[in-house]
């Protein structure tokens, strides 16, 4: 009997005023097929999955959505609080535990304040309500007359129960409905707020803030050994001399796989270098020459999309003065490059492995990790812990598998494995090298015609791709496990092609997406996908075609564009920063304009860069930039501020240094040394609008300030010295040649 | 092989070998999680401590060859319960994303302040050169430690 037992409940609006009229509704009781409900809460349709109220009255509120520095247990835990009428303090959240939390997939894309923000919204919205409905009933008056504060319900006549002594009397181990309209924005009082994040006190006076700080007794410490290169295979080793070497306990060898594990951390690390140096492979193919990486990319067999198409058949050829303009654009492979090399525990006990990881997603990790390890998924545990900032797939859930392999071997002892600062630069999968070409019509200043291709690797091989087990480990077992097949995320969101189609208006359009299939250097998710390349082409197109039609870059796009929410950051952000119709760049100084909605479905961003250029060194410095964001409601500004900020500050350092080097011997990018990032006296001021627009629904942003922020950096260049550099990073080499 | 150390006004005796990079002996022995491994090659910061006072990496810096000296970390400049103005100025101006590169920020502006009590924005930016940030909390750690100097400077 899954039939609701309450199925329809109407409200009145306003905070703390309620309305229940029950009503059995006999369409909701016969249909065969459940309600569609908002967010997460579809695919995890439990209240109790979500919301538990405890015996004091506090509520334990549960997401599978991790914490990645980005703020966000904080501002869902200040969603479950509005709704659930108690202050912040009272929330006790716990997220990303295969054991314990809703299975919500993988937190990236921008998208975990719609998917279980959106659910604990609803969940707070039902789970008030029920405990209202009880307290009603325990008071014998109507519902409606009951007030909520701080988790105490009071009546009129000043009787007040709390929620902790009703607690007992409500099941919330049913399916939510969604009948329960969550509070109106006028409403609140915690959302929308500059909460003060729960994780930074600790992270700011050395308290235990991430699966690096664990330790629990009788763990040990492992390393693991990679091959010199993707595909090699281990021939011969020498265990033994590593296995005698002090503090040893076991050396661990399953085909090409290979690690150690030592009672103390930097026995762990010798024995790593000693096997290093006794180690002998037969090495897997070579690299592509990084010289002509992206035209040997372009030659390799592609799967073709059109992804967008626009050829109205009124529209005649374009008139003869009419011209056309063509550009490539080319960006490299670029690294996550997490402060902290990723880290993970694992311990195997009574038949079952729990293992402690910052892996963007327990539930998909924990498929892969039982695939590889030959076990059932109910074997396994993965319990989140934070870790360093990921921007993305990097090792965090390699390194889980390497744990488990690690401590597989060794019953009751949890075993600690943290990469090496070169195991995580020469082994995360990277952001893809890719291609971009755009050709364009441009007559009597107006784009009559637009097309664009791009050619990528697929931007996701997480483990929580189909068909494949993606963790490094694996592959080298002997018995080895397969990867998926790449594929590329389908539009609109989009994976290589994610912002490839524009949001300007154009009469004609044709937008290509090529699929590269083979994969020479190790891909997938890095913070925006492909998006953070294609704005980076379509933006310094849409310069160049400004020029073309010499108008001003500001005034072009405003005139190709309809879409009121977009027209409104572009011209909030030049309203900031003073932009100047026809304002003269020169002398080594210019500034540049761009936008973009992310994924053409989350937040519009649009940001004003001002650049300046030594000449003599090649040396491009961005000294600030502006930003303008519409989110939707704002949950928590100062949090949006941080991610909009934050993203400009990286696709900076991506812009102005960043490409992983390698040769036909291998990744040979393996230190801060080799892969240079922007340090604090080169990082821009920043100076970031927001507008709040409560009536609508919340629009992910921790990804939407990367893509406007390279294209303005590369038009700012082109205002200040009058060339247009079409290939990343904007490096002193290459400055300097476009400078001669 | 056992070592003795002076940490946060506390000696402790280890048992590591005087090689053992001082990094693993804090975090390992002493359960000290401030000082974080970024890249064991003394490139990032984010192993900062301080040894009488001056900046160090103590992934690069064997346990041995400390001696007496003072040691301080992270945890010996206040707790949550009882912040130091700096840490205080880091929770007010919610400089961290991720928070790994904190450590490092924190103790080398400690040093910076002990120096340079009222340091300008560009002398901050200069004295954390060496720091590596990844998430771009840059200008958010720069008013922070502008903030505690500020702090510092009216007690």
């Amino acid at each position: 009997m899954n039939a609701p037992m309450i199925s329809r409940r109407t409200f009145t609006a306003g905070a703390g005023a309620i309305v229940l009229a029950f009503s059995l509704d006999p369409k909701v009781a016969l249909t065969q097929q459940p309600a569609k409900l908002p967010g997460d809460l579809e695919t995890n349709r439990m209240l109790d999955a979500w919301i538990r109220i405890d015996a004091d009255g506090n509520a334990t509120v549960c997401t599978g959505k991790v914490e990645l520095g980005q703020g966000i247990v904080t501002a869902l835990a200040q969603i479950a609080a509005e709704e659930l009428d108690l202050p912040l303090a009272r929330v006790h959240m716990i997220s990303g535990d295969t054991a314990r939390t809703p299975n919500e997939g993988v937190t990236a894309g921008s998208q975990s304040i719609e998917h279980s923000g959106t659910a604990l919204r609803f969940a707070g919205a039902e789970v008030r309500a029920i405990l209202i409905d009880a307290a009603a009933k325990k008071l014998g008056v109507a519902p409606d007359t009951l007030k909520v504060s701080d988790g105490t319900i009071g009546a009129a006549d000043g009787r007040k129960v709390t929620y902790g002594e009703i607690a007992g009397a409500v099941d919330l181990k049913r399916e939510a409905t969604a009948k329960f309209p969550p509070k109106a924005p006028a409403a609140h009082t915690i959302v929308g707020t500059a909460v003060k994040r729960f994780d930074i006190p600790a992270k700011v006076t050395g308290g235990a803030a991430y699966v690096q700080d664990m330790r629990p007794d009788g763990m040990l410490h492992g390393r693991v050994v990679r091959p010199p290169r993707y595909g090699s295979k281990l021939d011969s080793v020498d265990e033994a001399a590593a296995k005698a070497m002090p503090g040893v306990v076991a050396v661990v060898r399953d085909g090409g796989f290979l690690g150690v594990v030592a009672e103390r951390e930097e026995q762990a690390i010798a024995a790593r270098a000693a096997l290093i140096k006794s180690a002998k492979w037969t090495l897997g193919p070579p690299l592509p020459d990084p010289a002509t990486i992206h035209e040997h990319l372009v030659s390799l067999p592609t799967e073709d999309t059109v992804i967008s198409e626009k050829k109205p058949a009124e529209l005649g050829a374009a008139p003869a003065e009419a011209q056309v303009v063509e550009a490539t654009y080319h960006r490299p492979y670029t690294s996550h490059g997490s402060i902290g090399p990723s880290c993970s525990l694992a311990e195997l006990k009574d038949g079952k492995l729990t293992v402690w990881t910052h892996s963007q997603g327990v539930f998909p990790n924990r498929a892969n990790l039982a695939a590889a390890l030959g076990m059932g998924p109910a074997d396994v545990r993965c319990v989140h812990v934070e870790g360093s900032g990921c921007y993305g797939h990097n090792g965090a859930d390699d390194v889980a598998l390497d744990a488990a392999l690690l401590a597989r071997g060794m019953p009751g002892r949890p075993v600690r494995v943290q990469w090496m600062r070169d195991d995580e630069f020469g082994w995360e999968p990277f952001g893809a090298a890719m291609v971009m070409k755009a050709k364009a019509t441009v007559s009597e200043g107006r784009i009559v015609d637009w097309n664009y291709e791009v050619w990528s690797n697929t931007h996701s091989m997480r483990p929580s791709e189909p068909g494949g087990v993606n963790l490094l480990a694996a592959w080298y077992l002997a018995d080895p496990k397969k990867a998926s097949t790449p594929r590329n995320i389908p539009q609109p969101a989009g994976g290589g092609d994610r912002n490839a189609v524009p949001l300007y208006d154009f009469p004609r359009q044709r937008v290509v997406n090529h699929l590269i299939k083979d994969m020479p250097l190790r891909v997938s998710a890095l913070r925006t996908l492909g998006a953070y390349a294609n704005v980076f082409a379509l933006e310094s197109f849409m310069d160049e075609l400004a020029l073309a039609a010499n108008a001003d870059p500001v005034a072009f796009r405003l005139a190709h564009l309809t879409d009121p929410r977009a027209r409104a950051v572009i011209e909030a952000v030049a309203r900031k920063a003073g932009w100047k119709a026809g304002e003269k760049g020169g002398d080594g100084r210019g500034r540049g304009i761009a936008f973009a909605r992310y994924k053409n479905l989350a937040s519009y961003v649009a940001v004003i860069a001002e650049v300046e250029v030594d000449r003599a060194s090649g040396v491009v410095r961005v000294p600030r930039a502006f930003a303008a964001v519409d989110s939707g409601q704002i949950i928590n500004p100062d949090g949006l501020v941080n991610q909009i900020e934050g993203g400009i500050i990286q696709s900076t350092s991506w812009t102005l240094k960043e490409q992983v080097r390698f040769d036909q011997s291998g990744i040979v990018s393996r230190d801060w040394a080799s892969y240079p990032i922007l340090t604090m006296p080169e990082v821009p001021k920043v100076e970031v609008e927001l507008i709040n627009r409560p009536s609508e629904r919340s629009l992910g942003a921790g990804e939407a300030s990367q893509g406007p922020a390279v294209a303005a950096i590369a038009n700012a260049f082109t205002h200040a010295t009058a060339r247009r550099l079409r290939d990343l990073p904007l490096a002193p080499a290459r400055v300097k040649a476009a400078l001669g | 092989m056992t070592i003795s150390l002076k940490v946060n006004g506390a000696t402790h005796s280890v048992p590591a070998e005087p090689d053992a990079p001082l990094l693993y002996v804090l975090r390992n022995d002493l359960a000290l999680n401030g000082a974080k491994f970024g890249c064991g090659l003394s490139q990032c910061g984010a192993c900062t401590v301080l040894v009488d006072g001056q900046p160090v990496r103590s992934c690069v810096t064997p346990a041995g060859s400390v001696g007496q000296s003072e040691i301080t970390t992270i945890e010996g400049l206040g707790s949550v319960q009882k912040p130091h103005p700096i840490q205080q100025a880091f929770i007010d101006e919610q400089a961290a994303q991720c928070g790994y590169c904190i450590n490092g920020m924190i103790m080398t502006a400690k040093s910076l302040l002990d120096r340079n009590p009222h340091p300008t924005d560009a002398e901050v930016r200069e004295g954390l050169a060496l720091n590596l940030c990844r998430c771009g909390t840059h200008n958010r750690i720069v008013r922070a430690v502008l903030r505690a100097a500020d702090t510092m400077g009216r007690t």
